[in-house]
Parts: C-alpha cells; structure tokens; sequence
C-alpha cells in the first residue's frame, strides 16, 4: 500500500468502506444520500481540517485532565528493589547529543512572573532542602520503568523566590534547546521537584544533569532535563512535543 | 415521488430501531479509529516481541495516533453509555440479547460450522449471536476500563491496582483488543453470510414486498 498522510489514509480507508457499503446496498435498493454521509461524518479528506478538529478535542482533553487532576493525590512509591538499573536514556536526540553541562558555570535564570529574579548557582541550589522518591517514570510511548529521584520540591522552590502562584504555567528552558512547561496545580503538587540526584547519586549526564523537573504525576516528557531556565506566565508557553502535537497536559 | 401502489403495501417489520442503528455505526467508527491508531501506539513500544503492519495504523506519527485515540475515546464512551442505557432501560437487551444459555450458544456454533445456522425470522437473534454481541459488549467495556487505567494511573490508582499493576493493566488493553477483533471478525464474517442483516442494521427492516393481491 502506497503511504498516505494522516486523514488521507483514513479517507481512503473509509471510502473503499463506504465504496463497497454503496455498492451493495445500490444493488438491492436506492439509498438516501442522508443516510450516507451520516456514515461518512465529517469531512475527512481536508487534512488541516482534520489535524485542527483533533487538536481541539486535544485541548478539550487538557480542560478535563486538569479537573481530573487532584492536587493532594500522591503518585505510588516504590520499594528500591523496583527501581531499573541502568535507567532508560531517552531523548529527542541519541547519546552523542547529550549536552555537556559544566558545573562551574551553570546557574539557573528565573524569569516572568517572579519577584526575586537573580539567577541560582548550582552551590546554592543543592543547599536547598530535599526529599527523595522512589516512582514511575511512564513514557507517552507506552513504556515505564521506577527510578528514584532527590531534590526540592519546586513548590517550595517557587515560594521561596516569590513566584505568583496564581498564575496558569510553568515554563522550562533547558540546555539541550527541549522545552516544556505544566499547569501551577502540578507545579505546586508536593511530589513535583527540581531533581539533582537520581539513584543517591549527582544526576548523570544521560538523566539530565545538573537539573531535571521530575513530575511523576505527568509523562515522561512533561519532565525536562538539563533545566536552564524556569519561567512563570500566564500565556500558554507550549513545549518541544506538544507544539507538534503531543497533549499538553498529560497528566498521569 | 408519489406511488400510489405503496399504500397497499404491507410495511415489514421494524427490526433495529434509529437509536441502536445509529450507535451500531458509530461505535463501529469509533472502534475502527482506536483500532487503527491504537496499532500505531502500540508499536512506538511494542509490549510483545512483534510490531503490528505500519501501512494499516492510522495517525502518521506516534503524536497523530494519540490525537485520534484520544479523541475517539469519546466518541466510543459516550455513544456506548448511550447505548448501554438505552439497552437496559427500554428492554432492548432484556428482549434481543436474553437468555443465552451456554448448550444453545454450543449447539448454534456447531450448526454454523455445518453451515445450517439458522438466522431466518430477522427480528430474534440466535444463541451465537447473543453470545457474540454480548462478549462484544463486555470486550469493549474491558478496552475501556484497561484504557482509564493506564491512561490515568495516577489519580485512577485503585483500578490500576485492579489490573495488576501499570504493565498487566497494558497487557490486559492489548489482549482485550486482539479477543475483541476475534469476535468482530467472525461478525462481520456472519453478516457477510446473510447480507440481508447488514440492510436491517442500515435502513431499520427489509424492503416493503409486494404481496400478490
Ligand atoms: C463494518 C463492520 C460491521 C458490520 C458490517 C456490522 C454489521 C452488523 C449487523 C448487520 C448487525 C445486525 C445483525 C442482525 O440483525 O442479525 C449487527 C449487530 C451488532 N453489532 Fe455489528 N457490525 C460491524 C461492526 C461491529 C463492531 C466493531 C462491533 C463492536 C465491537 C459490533 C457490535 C454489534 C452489536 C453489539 C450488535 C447487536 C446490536 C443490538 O441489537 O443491540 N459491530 N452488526
């Protein structure tokens, strides 16, 4: 079969059905064409038509995810035996694309919707206090696997530097060029951290280092690595998938 | 268009009503896209060690798929619980689907393999049918309740727990799919066999008749 686009390949699909349908049914008796383009639907043939109409049930998704989201409902914690060793490296790129970050000169910016702007040694930020968890980190491909994460929760992270937490988004630039961002409702979640260790030690190079935002509340790609910069807005800021068309929301 | 010949003519039975033909065709819609998208997900991180035929999938691009999965989803769920109230409530299942006892559903397939299965009287479906429709009803029910869980893990916690955990409840999705088809196909292989169904599931009955006067 010749390969077809989206929304082609389901018209072609569903014509040859309908083909097929219509000619049976003209065999034996006339049919109203009412009765035929209500099997049709829509029309699917226009492919940006079909592409808008998915992404606007997939933002309708987001509005139901985000009620479904309950703010204090904890992801499961796992013993340490369940944690997968080595952990899975996963990116938008392969291995030799991983940034090399050095610790001397990373420092974290701050920006938008927050009071006490200055940027943040990585000294300074592994005095912050930490936590660890020992969750399941899924990916949108299907896969998961249990890792253990220690780091801040970002909600403490963001009182501290007086971020408006009524604002709608948390947006995350990292060092690798990815980019995402969340709701506040997930951001202020107590599981949500700025993750520097991962397994008791320093966050490897392939899992992000220095910095990755676990969220084991969302998918595995809702939690950037190599964060270099954290945003608070209330313009929908988007992200390196979800502009192509992974849900934003994306809750667990 | 008038023909006044028509008036004479008895009207043949109605045998599936517009609410159970319309969901008919919609699930059967939705069920075709979260099929074809749902093959395309499945092979981005295949549970078992084969990958399902690309050219079939629907979506493009794992991101596509999820798009058409996640709409049709609703598509099936809302026309489904339609469906299931409308079932319950009017009597629909109650009449057509009930009983079904295991020895008439046993001696129904027996007497399809020999090809003497009578579906004759239109308007009363057989013990294989009622076996089929209903395992297609539980089937979806399955799909759907395997599909919250591990599209909500997290805050559906408990069913997830229900299934066994994250993996088994992805196991149980993809199972539940391929047992499903199974008996989609067999159906669609019967309605094949007596093309006359498929005209009662689109325009209600069969054509008037004219009967000698
Ligand atoms: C293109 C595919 C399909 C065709 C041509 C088709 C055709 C039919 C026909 C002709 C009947 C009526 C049978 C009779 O009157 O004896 C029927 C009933 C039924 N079909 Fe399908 N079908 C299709 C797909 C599906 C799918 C995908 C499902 C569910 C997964 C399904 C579930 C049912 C059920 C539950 C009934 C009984 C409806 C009731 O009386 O409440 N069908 N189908």
């Amino acid at each position: 079969m010749i390969k077809l686009k989206m929304g082609e390949r389901f018209a072609a699909l569903r014509n040859r059905e309908i083909a097929s349908l219509e000619r049976r049914l003209f065999l034996r008796q006339g049919l109203s064409m009412g009765a035929l383009s209500l099997l049709a639907g829509c029309n699917v043939t226009d492919e940006a038509g079909v592409e808008n109409a998915l992404r606007k049930i997939s933002s309708w998704n987001d509005t139901v995810q985000a009620k479904l989201f309950a703010p204090k409902r904890l992801a499961q914690e796992y013993p340490a035996s369940a944690i997968v060793r080595p952990f899975p490296f996963n990116a938008f790129y392969d291995e030799d694309g991983i940034p090399a970050v050095s610790a001397a000169d990373f420092s974290l910016e701050l920006a938008g919707l927050i009071r006490e702007r200055k940027p943040w040694r990585l000294a300074d930020l592994y005095a912050l206090p930490q936590v660890t968890q020992t969750t399941r980190h899924i990916c949108v491909e299907g896969w998961s696997a249990v890792g253990q994460w220690s780091g801040t929760p970002l909600r403490h992270f963001l009182e501290r530097v007086g971020a408006d937490t009524s604002a709608r988004y948390v947006g995350f630039k990292c060092a690798d060029d990815y980019y995402t961002s969340i709701d506040m409702a997930t951001a202020l979640h107590p599981q949500t951290l700025m993750a520097f260790r991962q397994d008791g030690d320093i966050l490897p190079a392939p899992n992000g280092f220095p910095l990755k935002i676990r969220v084991p509340t969302k998918l595995g790609f809702k939690n950037p690595k190599h964060v270099r910069a954290i945003f608070v807005t209330n313009e929908y800021p988007g992200g390196y998938w979800e502009d192509q068309g992974y849900n934003w929301f994306a809750g667990l | 268009m008038s023909d006044s010949r028509t008036e004479h003519l008895p009207a043949s039975p109605m045998i599936h009503g517009r609410l159970v033909r319309l969901a008919h065709w919609v699930n059967a819609l939705a069920f075709l896209v979260l099929l074809l998208s749902g093959w395309k997900i499945y092979n981005a991180s295949p549970v078992f060690a084969f990958r399902l035929p690309g050219e079939l999938t629907l979506g493009g691009w794992l991101g596509g798929a999820l798009l058409w999965h996640f709409a049709a989803m609703w598509l099936l769920a809302l026309n489904g619980l339609l469906y299931l109230g409308y079932g319950f409530l009017s009597g629909h299942f109650r009449r057509k689907l009930w009983p079904v006892s295991p020895a008439a559903v046993w001696a129904d397939i027996r007497a399809a393999l020999s090809g003497r299965l009578a579906h004759d009287d239109l308007s009363v479906y057989n013990a294989a049918q009622r076996a089929a429709y209903i395992a297609l009803i539980l089937g979806i029910a399955l799909l759907a309740l395997s599909g919250l869980a591990i599209w909500k893990p997290v805050q559906l916690a408990p069913l997830v727990e229900l299934f066994g955990g994250f993996d088994t409840a992805r196991i149980v999705h993809f199972v539940a799919m391929a047992l499903t088809l199974v008996v989609v196909a067999v159906h669609v292989l019967m309605v094949a066999l007596v093309p006359r169904t498929l005209l009662t599931m689109l325009i209600g009955r069969l054509p008037a008749t004219r009967s000698p006067q």
